[in-house]
């Protein structure tokens, strides 16, 4: 356990130190994020760092199989509030390189399989009028 | 790592806790959707009532209509490719008589698909709407072997430009959903629509339940037929002039 | 009954570097064969949306079946009390347990997201026979293993009894239960029938059988230890007994079918007409699997060449009678609407076609090759194996070892 944690925080070190180099740092050992939509999460942001993946499973069960819609936690709200607009004025898929979702993912060396079937980008406004 | 140390660092210093109202969501509401937040409710159970006397051979605004909706695209390989509904022409070989139907998943109130799907993942909601729940879809196709509607449809690649409403992807067994996303909202499914403002007005979209409603009352009073009934699965998609 | 003296196989001799590279060979290639499929999905297969479960189905059932039936040796000897099986019983348990690994690897690396076998194993759906399928095999694993403890090690003995009754219980309910997995479907007319368990469990029989005698005829062949007369003479009439139990409902599972006026187009399809399928019934099920081994058998003393040439074509024949049921059986169309002529664009009311690939196969040979990989090692590392077999021994075994009983085998007749 010790070596581990040792080894975990010698990694972090590293990450740090490189991530640094780069300036891609926040400062606080952790990577920068995009800016969200909005000024406040669905919940407090430390509540949301430590278990937006709780609270997004719980969603998904309310939602398909209960039918509970319009829930605090869904992921489509998420996409919509953290993908942020390219330089071409195009939504940026939230698992791009550097984008919210990814950089923070990457950084802890998680990977999920969520945006191989949910979309990636907000609701396109103007296709969404013409349906 | 376990899921603690993994999660450690996003006990980060940095940012102060801010505690605001929490995240308001304000969708808009149409007349008859479900309040946020309400489940789905067994008062209800969705269906269809298909008129195929209404129903021309050549017309296909719900399956168009469906494909937009779910964001099925054309892999140009129709063995594979899924359909969540399709136009079945059907001929009585004695008398020559054609008759040109849509079918789709029939929302059964006893789902062959759910009784045999391993994990769960094959489940009727409430209100008698037959789903997969994708995110424990294993992908074994048992629910595929089981139905005798072939309502089913396995996805076989990766899939990409998904629909907000339907998110899809490889590995997974899909269906109609009756467009629950639609319905939750208190519109009726997107074929409907289409059959309605674009076909014939073959479709009727209702609750069973409520005696009160369009389908309730044609369903009591007039001759109508399940595919397959001897089977017992007691679906809640009606035929008429077949 | 005379003690029995149980080797490990020798290692590392070029005999056995060569056996267990080639099995591995094989088994890198069926994972390669994985890697293939389930990148690209499932569209590179010969599997659609009609047919749905395809060769690597074929295999894996073929196995799982045989699974349960290899263990039929060891029950035989320990549950009917037959001493001259006695000895074999522990090679059963392990091929059981072997042929079981296989198939469920199969399976489980077919599907479509198997990444999420967690989910398979936290999930359960009481009312699913798939569900109490993945707890029958499990409880297989356990109670098989038990059953071999209670073989090899002589301190927990009194338990060799009860735990040889609870394996051969579990067995037939395993097989029910992969039967069931078919019988239970009413949407279709080959499937949705109570014949199909016992037909299972006569089917676990002669495969299992026929798979069994391939693995003692060649490690004995290989490691050139004696094997009776007697031994091989047995089994050849067990593995007769067998595959006439299993022609018997073959029989019974078509003729009852034949009498329910809305089964008959598809008893016409599999009999008749459906191509294919026709030819791997009558040709590959019947003849190959069932008649030419039965009449070999039974037409007098039955030798190693004539034992090992049969059990090779119930085999293959075996292979044939699982395909045809599994791809025969949703080839036929679906009957939405039952005397109708119908058609559409999702292949409404024609006969499907399914043409397997070449990576399906090279999966389902995979399964083959970690059953008997998990046999070589397990009888490397453990006594699996009698150094010798049966009461007469043979007469003058050719000296050249492994190669000469392959020669032999070129004709049936010895
Ligand atoms: C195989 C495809 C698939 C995968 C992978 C998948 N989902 Fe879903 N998800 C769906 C479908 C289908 C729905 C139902 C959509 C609807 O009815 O609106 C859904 C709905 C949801 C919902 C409720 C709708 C919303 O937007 O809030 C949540 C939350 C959700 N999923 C979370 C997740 C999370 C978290 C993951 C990754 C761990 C994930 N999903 C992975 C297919 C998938
Ligand atoms: C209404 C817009 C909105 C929605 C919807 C939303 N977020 Fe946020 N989120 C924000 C904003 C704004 C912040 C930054 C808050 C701050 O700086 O304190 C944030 C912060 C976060 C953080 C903390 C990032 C950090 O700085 O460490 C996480 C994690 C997060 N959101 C995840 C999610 C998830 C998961 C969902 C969907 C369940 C979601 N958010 C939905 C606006 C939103
Ligand atoms: C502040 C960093 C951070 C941000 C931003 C972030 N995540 Fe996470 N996420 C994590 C960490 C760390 C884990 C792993 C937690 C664990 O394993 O216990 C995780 C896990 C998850 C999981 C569960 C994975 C699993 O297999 O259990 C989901 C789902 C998820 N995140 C979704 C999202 C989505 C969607 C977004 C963007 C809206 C997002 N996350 C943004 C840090 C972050």
């Amino acid at each position: 356990m010790n070596r581990l944690r040792l080894a975990v925080i010698g990694f972090v070190v590293l990450a740090t130190a490189i991530l640094a180099g780069h300036g891609a740092m926040a400062g606080d050992g952790r990577p920068a994020l995009p800016q969200a939509k909005g000024s406040v999460c669905v919940e407090d942001t430390q509540v949301m760092r430590r278990n937006h993946m709780d609270l997004l499973k719980h969603q998904r069960n309310d939602t398909l199989r209960q039918g509970v819609r319009g829930g605090k936690h869904s992921l489509a709200e998420c996409v919509s509030c953290h993908a942020t607009d390219g330089a071409d004025g195009k939504p940026v898929p939230v698992t791009a390189e550097g984008q919210f979702c990814q950089s923070c993912h990457s950084f802890a060396a998680v990977s999920i399989d969520c945006f191989s079937c949910h979309a990636t980008v907000p609701a396109d406004p103007a296709r969404t009028a013409i349906r | 790592m376990t899921d603690t140390s993994r999660r450690a660092f996003l006990q980060g210093t940095a940012v102060a806790a801010v505690t605001l109202a929490p995240g308001l969501t304000l969708i808009a509401t149409a007349a008859d959707a479900r309040p946020a937040g309400e489940a789905a409710s067994p008062k209800q159970r969705w269906g269809l009532l298909i008129d195929t006397t209404k129903c021309p051979a050549e017309c296909t605004a719900c399956i168009d209509s469906c494909k937009e909706e779910m964001g099925l695209p054309d892999h140009g390989r129709p063995a594979t490719d899924a359909q969540y509904i399709r136009k079945v022409s059907v001929k009585d070989p004695a008398s020559g008589k054609t008759v040109s139907l849509p079918v789709m998943c029939q929302h059964c109130a006893k789902p062959a698909c759910v009784d045999v799907c391993p994990t769960g993942a094959s489940m009727k909601r409430a209100d008698g709407i037959v789903l997969v729940d994708r995110h424990i879809c294993i992908g074994c196709r048992f629910c595929m072997m089981a139905c005798p509607y072939k309502a089913r449809s396995f996805i076989h690649e990766d899939q990409t430009g998904q629909k907000i409403a339907n998110p899809r992807g490889k590995g997974c067994v899909e269906g109609c959903t009756l467009c629950a996303h639609r319905v939750d909202a208190g519109e009726m499914p997107a074929c409907t629509e289409a059959c309605q403002n674009r076909g014939k007005g073959a479709m009727v979209f209702g609750d069973l339940n409520d005696p009160a409603s369009e389908i309730a009352v044609r369903v009591a009073t007039e001759a109508t037929t399940r595919i397959r009934a001897d089977l017992k699965l007691d679906p809640a998609v009606r035929y008429q002039g077949i | 009954m005379k003690k029995v003296d149980y080797q490990e196989l020798t290692p590392l001799t070029p005999g056995w570097l060569a056996a267990v590279g080639g099995l591995a060979v094989v088994v890198a290639a069926a994972m390669v064969a994985v890697f293939h499929m389930e990148h690209n999905g499932h569209w590179v297969t010969g599997m659609s949306n009609q047919v749905v479960w395809g060769m690597p189905h074929v295999f894996a059932v073929f196995l799982i079946v045989a699974a349960s039936g290899a263990l039929n040796v060891a029950s035989i000897g320990s549950v009917f009390g037959r001493e001259p099986y006695q000895p074999l019983g522990r090679m059963s348990g392990l091929l059981a347990i072997a042929l079981l690994a296989g198939g469920l690897a199969v399976l489980v690396l077919d599907l479509g997201r198997p990444d999420r076998l967690d989910v398979a194993m936290t999930h359960f759906n009481f009312k699913s026979i798939f569900a109490w399928n993945v707890i029958l095999y499990t409880g297989f694993f356990g109670i098989v293993g038990a059953y071999l403890w209670t073989m090899m090690d002589w301190t927990v003995k009194g338990w060799y009894k009860p735990a040889a009754i609870a394996a051969f219980l579990w067995r037939l309910v395993l097989t029910t239960g992969t039967g069931s997995i078919f019988g239970f479907l009413m949407a279709r007319e080959l499937y949705g029938s109570a014949v199909m368990a016992p037909l299972f469990i006569a089917m676990s029989f002669a495969f299992g059988l026929a798979f069994f005698n391939l693995v003692i005829l060649g490690l004995y062949a290989a490691t050139k230890r004696p094997l009776g007369d007697d031994m091989v003479a047995r089994l050849g009439k067990l593995l007769g007994v067998f595959i006439a139990a299993n022609l018997y409902f073959v029989a019974v599972q078509h003729l009852t079918a034949l009498y329910w006026p809305e089964k008959r187009d598809a008893e016409a399809f599999i009999l008749l007409n459906g191509g294919i399928h026709t030819l791997l019934f009558w040709g590959g099920q019947v003849v190959i699997g069932g008649i030419v081994p039965l009449a070999l058998l039974f037409r007098g003393t039955v030798g190693r060449c004539t034992l090992r040439f049969s059990s090779l074509l119930v085999t293959l024949g075996g292979l044939a009678q699982v395909f045809v049921i599994i791809v025969g059986g949703q080839s036929f169309p679906l009957q939405l609407f039952p005397g109708m002529e119908v058609s559409s664009s999702f292949f409404d009311g024609q006969v499907a076609t399914y043409v397997p690939t070449v990576a399906e196969i090279v999966l389902g040979l995979g399964g083959i090759a970690i059953t008997v990989l998990i046999v070589v090692i397990g009888a490397t590392f453990l006594r699996f194996l009698p150094a010798a077999l049966g009461e007469t021994a043979p007469a003058a075994e050719p000296a050249e070892g492994a190669p000469a009983p392959a020669a032999c085998c070129a004709s049936p007749a010895e």
